[in-house]
């Protein structure tokens, strides 16, 4: 029956390490999340996103680092004395008790007497109301994931953390529980912290999104900067996919590169360059390239000399390999928005695409 | 004729397995009407006697007391005992853990007439008396085993998820583990109690041996058994049963119940 201190704000992650016996699963991580924003992380299996999560609810102590709320140090505080509710990947609903019990049982902890208010009131936002005298092994997976969240919501912690809580649903209730999720939390004003590795739900759902792997953040921004400017070739590859080409920077005009691949000149706007040095890795995203016959009229960047090695038709777009003259296939996705695709394998093409579309990485970087 | 057999081979074959072991409690129950005389082994009749006048024959419903006293307080002690020795095993990595697992069996294993035999020798050597004291320890002893065996699983099919959610949820240490952890442990902590209290109502052999000039229910009925056993003994015999049946017969309404809301 502890009440938690009023502690709003931020929520400041410092260099924080967390190893287990020989093996790092969180490493020198620092990051800030503004108070009431959507959070994602997202990240391969085993990078150490629910390590992360329960070391900010409290159920694991870091090795080293800081983490505070606001200003609110809580590195050590006990997780039933930090305003911090999580929404388990399992669920973990208490199975001996009604569903009304389990959505009250927080502000009982409290010492709240008088919960049928509240507990009706969450209850009623996640649509189950007539479900409160049941016990959680009577209801659907998508149905105990939302008392799950109603069970933290109603305690208007500081922060939500929710570890891949939409993994045990099929794609349809997912995607609406998706919608549902966003919803609540503008309602509710809380900051959200959602952890999953599926790239499109992080990309809907978050203001922010942290790509993290091997315990470290990759690169961290909205959706549409990390897929459209990617840091790193781990980043491009994670979400979504992309094609590199490996080039050389011949000169810098004002506020555009020009660079060599393989023989070709290109050019994109110089702040899409985040390599270091003069050798590049060239990222284009499939579906940024366009398909021509060899002499059309072509506009932008140019790459000669291709061939179409195979096609495959997915129904809203097809996607071709292309092998270029120095032997390298790139992808290819068109849009199948001019009826039936004409070419066929083995067809000369010429691809083009615009500029400000390419992003360039470290020569080096994998 | 062969098909018939075929199709009821089942039948037949469970209906003889179970006559098989109903027939001695039948034989129990219907002798407990026996207007006997000395020994109650012919029928010679139907009588209430026995069933009005059950404390009737000297020293069995003293020795039926001593039987309620032993196992109540051998089940009492071997419960909690045991319960806190199944969570330490279950939850907690120590060191010296797996030894301990393996000698929690130890008393399961050894055949009783030693273990009743070797604590005998062990009360007298340290000038302890032999009587109801004596038993209570032993019975709690070999009991505890079977509680922790029992409440052990139990733990160990408990997801941790559970107290780490209730723990999230602004519960201490104590709020845990009286509102999550112990609710979904005790019908293993019941059960454990259960089977102590049966084992150590029906122990002879351990009991025996440790008892000294006291009786407890399995030795009068043995002791009598070289007279003649009288058909009172037949009536708490019947009473047992029926009652286990009922207690039973409870769990499974409750349990049914409780799946429904
Ligand atoms: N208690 C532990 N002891 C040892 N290693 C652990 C422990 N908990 C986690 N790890 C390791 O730390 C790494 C990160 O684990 P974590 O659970 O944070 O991954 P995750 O990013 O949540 O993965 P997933 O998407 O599969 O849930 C993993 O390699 C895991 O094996
Ligand atoms: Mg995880």
């Amino acid at each position: 029956m502890s009440e938690p201190k009023k502690v709003q704000g931020d929520l400041v992650l410092s260099h924080v390490t967390k190893s287990f016996a020989d093996f790092t699963a969180v490493d020198d991580l620092s990051l800030t999340i503004p108070q009431g924003s959507f959070f994602a992380l997202l990240g391969p299996s085993g990078c150490g996103k629910t390590t992360t999560l329960r070391m900010i609810a409290g159920l694991e102590e870091p090795t080293s680092g800081k983490i505070s709320i606001g200003d609110t140090d809580i590195t050590f505080t006990k997780p039933y004395d930090r305003p911090v509710n999580t929404v388990f990947q399992s669920y973990a609903l208490f199975p001996h008790l009604t569903i009304f019990e389990n959505v009250a049982f927080g502000l009982r902890r409290r010492g709240i007497k008088d919960v049928d208010e509240a507990v009706e009131k969450v209850l009623g936002l996640v649509e189950l109301s007539h479900l409160k005298n049941r016990k959680p092994g009577q209801l659907s997976g998508g149905q105990q994931q939302r008392i799950a969240l109603a069970r933290a919501v109603v305690n208007r912690p500081a922060l939500l953390l929710l570890d891949e809580p939409l993994g045990a649903l099929d794609l349809k209730l997912r995607r609406q529980m998706q919608i549902e999720l966003k919803w609540i939390q503008t309602e509710v004003g809380i900051t959200f912290v959602h952890v999953t590795h599926d790239q499109e739900e992080a990309m809907t759902m978050a203001d922010t999104v942290a790509v993290m792997n091997n315990g470290k953040i990759e690169q961290l921004g909205s959706p549409v900067d990390l897929y459209e400017n990617p840091k790193t070739v781990f980043v491009a590859n994670f979400l979504g996919q992309s094609n590199f080409i490996d080039g050389v920077v011949e000169s810098t005009d004002g506020s555009t590169v020009i660079a060599n691949i393989h023989g070709t000149r290109i050019t994109f706007p110089k702040s899409r360059n985040n390599a270091s040095g003069s050798a590049l890795k060239i990222g284009i995203r499939p579906e940024k390239f366009r398909l021509h016959d060899p002499g059309d009229n072509t506009h932008g960047n140019v790459l000669n000399g291709g061939k179409i090695t195979d096609i495959s038709f997915t129904g809203v777009s097809t996607q071709y390999l292309v092998e270029m003259p120095w032997k390298q296939e790139l992808v290819v996705f068109e849009q199948n928005d001019g009826g039936a695709p004409d070419l066929e394998k083995g067809d000369p093409v010429t691809l083009s695409w615009e500029p400000q579309f390419t992003f360039a990485l470290d020569g080096s970087s994998k | 004729m062969t098909r018939w057999l075929s199709k009821n081979l089942i039948r037949i074959y469970a209906g003889l397995a179970i006559f098989y072991i109903l027939l001695p409690i039948f034989y129990t129950i219907t002798f407990s009407f026996n207007d006997a005389d000395k020994r109650n082994i012919v029928w010679r009749g139907f009588t209430l006697d026995a069933w009005l006048n059950p404390c009737e024959p000297i020293g069995i419903c003293e020795a039926l007391g001593n039987s309620f006293k032993v196992g109540l307080t051998a089940t009492f002690f071997a419960t909690i005992l045991g319960t806190m020795i199944a969570f330490a095993l279950g939850r907690y990595n120590f060191k010296g853990r797996s030894t301990t697992n393996l000698l929690i069996f130890l008393p399961m294993a050894t055949p009783e007439v030693v273990l009743g035999a070797s604590l005998l020798s062990m009360f007298i050597n340290m000038g302890v008396g032999s009587g109801l004291m004596t038993v209570i320890i032993a019975h709690i002893m070999f009991c505890i085993s079977f509680v922790v065996v029992t409440v052990k699983a139990r733990v160990a099919s408990l997801d941790p998820k559970l107290e780490e959610a209730a723990r999230d949820l602004y519960a201490n240490e104590w709020e845990t583990f009286r509102r999550v952890t112990l609710p979904l442990v005790a019908p293993g902590i019941a059960a454990a109690a259960l089977l102590s209290f049966s084992l150590s109502f029906d122990d002879f052999i351990i009991t025996n041996f440790n008892s000294g000039t006291v009786n407890t229910f399995p030795e009068y009925v043995w002791t009598a058994s070289l007279r003649g056993v009288p058909p009172q003994a037949n009536v708490i015999g019947t009473v047992m049963f029926v009652v286990a049946l009922a207690a039973v017969f409870a769990g499974q309404v409750l349990g049914k119940r409780k799946q429904k809301k």
